[in-house]
């Protein structure tokens, strides 16, 4: 396609798109206004299906499928980040993995945080139905978490503590659980990703059916997407050279 | 109206930095920004996502590829 086609192409889909969120956004209710019809919808069903944060009803019961989507889209993204960067023919690891001069108060400041930052990231993912946050945000905390030990100067305690294969395998486990859990919905009541556990009682732990599960898989997915994603750059960046020999 | 006032000053201060190493840096300061915004619009779990990726995870990609192309020059 030659570049004038492009342009034309993409003015003229920049063009819609852009006509029609501007028609769409001026008859949004206004901001924070009493009325809010989608809104008191959505507390309703959350409401009746024991889920005491909204955001994650609307995210794993509600609009469930599109978060599926998302999944996907960060499993592709991941798969195409290890693809990318593999390790060539003509790089090899060298041993020099000091990271450079880092202050004591930082590295003891990564000491105490970095415990601390993973707890939290694993309450924030099992009380993902309950309190602001859930799979996605708990997983992130988690994975970069980790990655103090980075900051504190430890690249190679890093790499012993995550081991790339395990969290390949949670990143796709994670993916997996979730497709599985809405084909099991399918099988079971008909619809996909319908919930499959009994509601026990609005605000306990255990209370909201699936979403609770649906939380930890996307979790799992996500604290071993950052993992690895993190993992491929800081290796192409720290170990890997190109060797020497291999040039001319 | 502060939060939204400094998200715009900080995300131009990203767009007029010049050297990239510096804009990793700019871009992190932007996302921070960006997470008060979200706490100050009552969202605390989409500040909590903004802080992980925007001021920790893609800053440090632009980063580590920075200093990755650097060596193979």
């Amino acid at each position: 396609m030659s570049r004038t086609a492009r342009t034309v192409m993409f003015a003229a889909a920049g063009g819609a798109v852009a006509v029609f969120a501007v028609l769409a956004v001026v008859r949004l209710p206004a901001f924070g206004s009493p009325y809010h019809p989608y809104r008191d919808h959505a507390f309703l069903a959350g409401v009746a299906h024991d889920t005491a944060n909204l955001v994650s009803s609307v995210n794993f019961d509600q609009r469930g499928l599109d978060t599926l989507g998302e999944e996907t889209i960060l499993l592709a993204s991941v798969m195409g980040v290890s693809v990318l960067l593999r390790r060539a023919e003509d790089e090899e690891e060298h041993d020099d993995r000091s990271v450079g001069w880092v202050l004591d108060a930082t590295r003891l400041g990564g000491y105490i945080i970095l415990p601390v930052t993973v707890l939290v990231g694993f309450d924030v993912i099992t009380h993902g139905h309950l309190t602001p946050g859930g799979g996605f945000q708990g997983g992130v905390v988690v994975g970069t978490g980790i990655h103090l030990m980075y900051v504190a100067g430890r690249y190679r305690s890093l790499e012993r503590m995550r081991p790339t294969t395990p969290f390949e395998w949670g990143e796709a486990v994670g993916a997996g659980a979730f497709a599985a859990m809405g084909v099991a919905g399918l099988l079971v009541s008909g619809a996909f990703l319908a919930n499959l556990i009994s509601y026990t009682g609005f605000g306990q732990l255990f209370s909201s059916g699936t979403v609770a599960l649906l939380n930890g898989a996307v979790g799992i997915e996500v604290a071993s997407g950052v993992m690895v994603l993190l993992a491929k750059f800081l290796e192409q960046a720290i170990v890997l050279r190109r060797r020497e020999d291999g040039e001319k | 109206m502060v939060a939204l006032t400094v998200v715009g000053l900080a995300g131009t201060a990203v767009v007029m930095t010049v050297r990239t190493d510096r804009q990793a840096v700019a871009l992190a300061a932007f996302g921070l920004s960006l997470a008060v915004l979200f706490m100050a619009l009552q969202a605390p779990d989409v500040a909590l996502s903004q802080i992980g990726v925007g001021t920790a995870i893609v800053p440090l990609m632009v980063m580590l590829t920075v200093r990755k192309t650097r060596q193979s020059r």
